[in-house]
């Protein structure tokens, strides 16, 4: 099965053993073309032990440790053929990772972000409320995470609206006739975890405390970018919709785990709060001693591998976060494919994520 | 109007480019035209026709000439 004809396919309609044959296909592609066209690829691989004719399945292909992507500059493609650089998010002083975008892994990356979500959402683009402010996507030249966050899922929306302004103050009468202008429609809203619960929570709690209360009743929120900040205040994922439930109505909220070296390939959460990898992307469990594959319910360091990176080296990488499988083609929403849990970050691991490396600001 | 000068417009005026610069332009093929523009681009067009597009029909719209083909194929648009 080619690239294309994966496109055709629904999201979440592979099988163990279907999915399993298309990713070693497309992944052992996608190596041996970086491993030509990207010279410190192919010298990687080579002292990796790499041999193409002994990959049975694309679980024993080599992954590259994430941070690659700040100490290197990787591409695969010349660099008049790139058309976009994106960078990860960090905190200042930070070293950033970059990620070269050609043409056709940039329209894949939002092809398959927009199949992925509107599984979730719907196809049909809806009033948005991007819960950040307009300035995070000024610099068109080089994207931040945030941005390319904000941009992939503008996409859903019809007519936008930011609820912050950049100094992250709540826009309240922009969002109040917002609101009205579109009552009785589904809204989507989209924003990131931090950000969401300082500047959009918290305010909401003290408006409501004057009298000033919104309805988001007919909202779905979709957000991500780490939840270290409100685990070290005590905020649970449960608590966070509950206590968005409560203040405004909005009961369908949906996270998302993903990163700006796999863009498009995100995970979305599911009505039963777990994380879904769809055909697309694959996340596998690695024990830290060995690397060997976790088991079901067993803890490790997550390996993401996505189909997209064609213009970087990109598609196989060791995060730097632990998770658990909870299983797989079984969840009860119906969506085949693994399911899993994000425990968070490794110990000594720079913090990174577009929602923990804001919340630093408020240490 | 007619609905060829409000496509035009909608070009020119979100890329501030001449009509002349319109012809064969592609999705990335100048700096203003990249994901931030083609969103304004799509906002621009859905006020001058008063349509909402699909995304797949966003994605899909990749130069000046393929948009013209999506707007008269799927929103009625006569060209």
């Amino acid at each position: 099965m080619n690239f294309e004809e994966m496109l055709q396919r629904t999201p979440y309609s592979f099988s163990k053993e279907e999915k399993e044959a298309v990713l070693t296909e497309r992944l052992s592609e996608l190596t041996e073309k970086h491993r030509v066209s990207c010279p410190p690829y192919g010298n990687i691989l080579r002292s990796a032990g790499y041999e193409r004719g002994r990959i049975g399945s694309y679980k024993e292909l080599p992954f590259l440790p994430v941070r690659l992507f700040k100490e290197l500059e990787l591409k695969s493609v010349p660099d008049d053929q790139i058309v976009k650089t994106m960078t990860s998010s960090g905190t200042t002083g930070q070293a950033v990772s970059k990620i070269y975008l050609d043409r056709v892994t940039s329209a894949n990356q939002q092809k398959v972000m927009v199949k992925i979500v509107s599984d979730f959402t719907g196809s049909s683009r809806m009033p948005m409320i991007i819960l950040d402010c307009p300035s995070v996507v000024k610099n068109r030249l080089m994207f931040s995470a945030r941005g390319a966050g904000i941009l992939g899922f503008s996409i859903f929306g019809a007519k936008r609206i930011y609820a912050l302004d950049d100094d992250m103050k709540l826009n309240v009468e922009g969002l109040k006739a917002f609101l009205d202008k579109y009552r009785g429609q589904r809204i989507f809203l989209f924003g990131f975890t931090f950000m969401i619960w300082q500047h959009f929570y918290k305010e909401l709690v003290r408006l409501k405390q004057e009298g000033i209360t919104f309805d988001l009743s007919d909202g779905v929120l979709i957000h991500g970018g780490g939840w270290k900040k409100l685990i070290s205040e005590a905020v649970s994922p449960e608590e966070f919709k509950r206590c968005l439930t409560d203040v405004c109505g909005l009961s369908h909220v949906h996270d998302y785990y993903g990163m700006v070296e796999q863009t498009g390939c995100i995970y979305m959460e599911c009505e039963c709060g777990h994380l879904h990898a769809s055909i697309f992307s694959d996340v596998i469990m690695r024990r830290p001693l060995d690397f060997s594959e976790c088991e079901v319910g067993e803890k490790g360091i997550i390996q993401v591998v996505s189909t997209l990176p064609e213009s970087y080296p990109g598609h196989s990488l060791l995060t730097e976060d632990e998770g658990i499988v909870l299983g797989e083609d079984d969840c009860p929403c119906g969506r085949k494919g693994k399911y899993f849990k994000v425990i968070g970050r490794l110990k000594n691991a720079e913090i990174r994520g577009c929602s923990d490396t804001y919340a630093e600001k408020f240490r | 109007m007619t609905n060829k000068e409000k496509y035009v417009n909608a070009f020119t005026e979100t890329f501030d480019i001449t009509e002349e610069e319109t012809k064969g332009l592609q999705y990335s093929g100048i700096s203003a035209w990249d994901s931030v523009g083609h969103m304004s681009l799509v906002a621009a067009l859905e006020d001058a026709f008063d349509i909402m597009m699909d995304t797949d029909d966003i994605i899909d719209f990749s130069s000046f000439e393929k948009g013209m083909e999506i707007l008269s194929e799927k929103y009625d648009v006569e060209f």
